[in-house]
């Protein structure tokens, strides 16, 4: 009786959140809306849905043994209290992505956003997420590759390999491309990125030698030099001569990015990797938190409309219509396919009961839901046209505070040139115009909250410059981590072919397979820099369409496996947003290459320059020919890769149909779950006995 | 307060203080020595377990994407 009271409280306290949001009317709405309409709902979906789908339809069962307690070695195989684990995998799960996404996402208002980052997370993000924990949990703990080889066979397994490499490529060029558009022309940021190099080696030597194992320590230290770093790089950002020989251009800024990524990725792990790995993941967390307790204390207004104009796709942050563009671009909050992998990585390794699955898998997902909102919050606080002017390309908006506040004027967001050099003074940089790829966005919308609540105006150019250094300096452990992850892909392709170039050991394979693994988000990077419409604008939605494809791949692989288990009755619980996210990537693919505006579509743009060319013209923003030749041979990669991962889709759509229809001709169960080992019997398998 | 009740309470942040530390290591992929080192001794008394510092650069090493290319955290 309580809990009936309770949960309809929750619900109507909830739906008010929701009508304040949706019924604002032309007033501004406090920001802690939002937050109440998003905790209502993960409170209500965790409690109900959550539990129907661990109870229902995983069944999971706490007497029957996990693969941490069956291979307990103390080492990958180690049963881990549930909330620990919580931490370990919501740490996985949260990258940079929930930061960038909603941000983008905010130019059509922050109500869709808002909407898909809660509905997306309870339909399809954390079901994704859940389920690939209970698959790869019910097999020993075996990685999405491998479940996939193993439910739809050797081919589909494959195709998902090369899907993953390519995602991975393009993600680190977007990403990379987030850290140049955010120090372009800031001494300040340029400065603290690079001390965090020495301070990682510094910590690296200290751990491996002077006291290993005492990452608490070494964190501390590194925490007290990179604060030093940052509060120094203001002094070093107003000195006439390094000011001038840090204030670096996009280009010099990309090809400084690709020889560090080269040279990070092939230093052993435990000089540079892991110790900024330590620096990131903490700045991280610490980050979410205090900007949650910002937004409680300080509940800012938001400026932003619940909806703009740009629904209809002609907005300048990206091209496109709300369906399918919003989908793609918020990615990472709503749902992410890496997520996959991380839930069929070490996770299940850990796992020291069934039933933990619920919080693990679907609870941190919800968790990462509300980073997305955060970010979302951060960038509605901001004035519209300051939103704008951070967001929109040079070749939209012009290169001065006057033009810029003209053009975004005439949009309807008023905004004066004074403001817009006001706020760059206020975060401590020459200009805000133009800085596109969110993280400045993030950065200027959590200096704006946090500031409110620590040290005021005065403190807002550094809060500004934290924002910065810890997205870089996340992003930059990903780069390096990710360039391995290639690496290791490539080696295993190329020892296919010649065997001696597969050995990971060899240093001649190893350079070569990062070379190559460089060179292909290097290209992509530069590309994107050089592109006079900003780059963001194409990277960004192949990233998004390639993302949002690794889920729907997720998810038909869940699908595939209740059908294997014949619940056919609950079969909807991931067809569904397998259905929706498959319709969304295609269509977002397909108007990606085809559309004929070209603004969106890429032949459409290439058909275009490539005319001008005929004619010897030059189109803005380009300035030469040569530089139009840049753009129709970019397009046409660009569409090369949407064509790709369409057609990766559609290989797994049709294994996935195929592997269906036969498990559902099959009179029985044909899931290749392992052994069930159960609690009360205390037996002890060494290997897991496979059965079809 | 009797004294059982405030031995209790510190028990209490204690266990959630080392709750807490673990967590915190284990999110950068450093699990816990003397769990492994138990193990060990339990299970395998005939092989020598690794050292502390062995154990460390072992989670080091096995964190960062190895062989099979696998991802362990999301990049994005």
């Amino acid at each position: 009786m309580m809990s009936v009271l309770l949960w309809t409280g929750v619900a109507a306290i909830g739906a008010l959140a929701f009508a304040m949001l949706a019924l604002a009317n032309g007033e501004t709405v406090n920001a802690l809306w939002l937050v109440v309409a998003a905790v209502s709902t993960y409170a209500i979906t965790y409690r109900f849905y959550a539990r129907f789908i661990a109870t229902r339809v995983m069944e999971l069962n706490d007497r029957r043994l996990t693969p941490a307690e069956r291979h307990n070695d103390g080492l990958d195989y180690v049963p881990t209290h549930k909330w620990v684990l919580f931490g370990h995998h919501f740490a996985a799960i949260a990258g940079a992505g929930p930061l960038v996404g909603p941000v983008l996402a905010a130019q059509m208002g922050y109500l869709p956003g808002t909407l898909w980052i809660l509905v997306g997370v309870v339909i399809a993000g954390a079901v994704q997420d859940a389920m690939i924990l209970f698959a790869s949990t019910r097999r020993d703990g075996r990685s999405l590759g491998e479940m996939m080889r193993l439910e739809m066979g050797n081919t589909a397994g494959l195709i998902g390999m090369l899907g993953i490499l390519a995602i991975v490529v393009i993600l680190l060029a977007v990403l990379g491309m987030v850290v140049v558009k955010a120090l372009v022309g800031s001494p300040w940021g340029v400065f603290t990125l690079l001390a965090t190099v020495p301070i990682a080696i510094l910590m690296g030597v200290y751990s491996r030698w002077w006291r290993p194992g005492k990452v608490g320590e070494v964190s501390v230290i590194g925490f007290v030099l990179l604060m030093l770093a940052l509060w120094y790089g203001s002094v070093v950002a107003q000195d006439p001569q390094w000011g001038q020989w840090l204030d670096l251009k996009g280009e010099t800024l990309a090809i400084g990015l690709i020889i560090y990524g080269f040279i990070a990725a092939v230093l052993p792990v435990w000089l540079l990797l892991a110790p900024r790995d330590y620096l990131s993941t903490f700045l991280k967390i610490g980050t979410i938190i205090a900007l949650a307790i910002g937004i409680v204390l300080v509940a800012p207004p938001l400026k932003m409309q619940a909806v703009t104009r740009f629904i209809d796709g002609s907005g300048p942050v990206f091209a496109g219509s709300l369906f399918p563009f919003l989908f793609i671009t918020i990615a990472c909050g709503a749902v992410s396919g890496f997520h996959a992998l991380v839930s069929s990585g070490t996770t299940p390794k850990m796992l020291e009961r069934e039933s933990h699955i619920r919080t693990i898998g679907y609870g941190a997902m919800l968790m990462e839901s509300f980073v997305a909102i955060m970010a979302l919050i951060a960038a509605c606080v901001l004035e519209p046209g300051v939103y704008f002017a951070l967001n929109s390309s040079p070749a939209v908006i012009g290169k001065t505070v006057e033009e810029a506040a003209q053009v975004i004027s005439s949009w309807g967001f008023v905004v004066t040139p004074e403001m817009l050099s006001q706020m760059a003074r206020d975060v401590g940089e020459a200009s805000i115009l133009s800085r596109t790829g969110g993280a400045p966005t993030f950065a200027v919308g959590m200096a704006k909250i946090l500031a409110d609540m620590i040290g005021g105006q005065a403190m807002m150019a550094f809060w500004y410059h934290f924002a910065i250094l810890f997205e870089a300096l996340f992003i930059l452990t990903t780069l390096d981590a990710g360039t391995r992850v290639c690496r290791f892909l490539i080696q295993d392709l190329l020892g296919t072919a010649v065997p001696s170039l597969g050995n990971t050991q060899s240093w001649g394979a190893n350079i070569l397979a990062t070379a190559l693994a460089v060179s292909a988000w290097g290209w992509f990077l530069y590309q994107g820099v050089t592109d006079p419409f900003g780059g963001i604008n194409s990277l960004w939605a192949l990233f998004g369409i390639a993302n949002q494809m690794l889920a729907g791949m997720a998810l038909l692989l869940a699908t595939v496996i209740l059908v294997r288990m014949k619940k056919m009755r609950y079969v909807w619980v991931t067809a569904v947003p397998a259905c929706w996210i498959l319709i969304v990537t295609l269509t977002a693919g397909w108007q990606k290459v085809f559309s004929p505006d070209p603004k969106i579509g890429f032949l459409s743009h290439a058909e275009k320059f490539a005319a001008a060319i005929e004619r010897q013209e030059v189109l803005a923003p380009a300035r030469s020919l040569q530089q139009m030749q840049q753009v129709v041979f970019n397009d046409r990669v660009d569409a090369v890769m949407a064509l790709f991962f369409i057609g990766v889709v559609l290989a797994m759509l049709v294994y996935a149909v195929r592997a269906i229809i036969q498990a559902h001709r099959h009179p029985g169960s044909t899931v290749s779950e392992s052994v069930v080992v159960w609690r009360a019997e205390q037996a002890w398998r060494e290997e897991a006995v496979w059965h079809e | 307060m009797n004294n059982t009740r405030l031995h209790q309470i510190t028990q209490q942040g204690r266990l959630l203080w080392q709750r807490s530390v673990e967590t915190a290591r284990l999110m950068v992929g450093v699990g816990d020595y003397e769990r492994y080192r138990e193990h060990m001794l339990s299970h395998h008394p005939d092989v020598a377990p690794m050292s502390e510092a062995e154990y460390f650069r072992h989670c080091q090493q096995s964190r960062y994407p190895g062989k099979d290319g696998n991802i362990k955290r999301c990049p994005c």
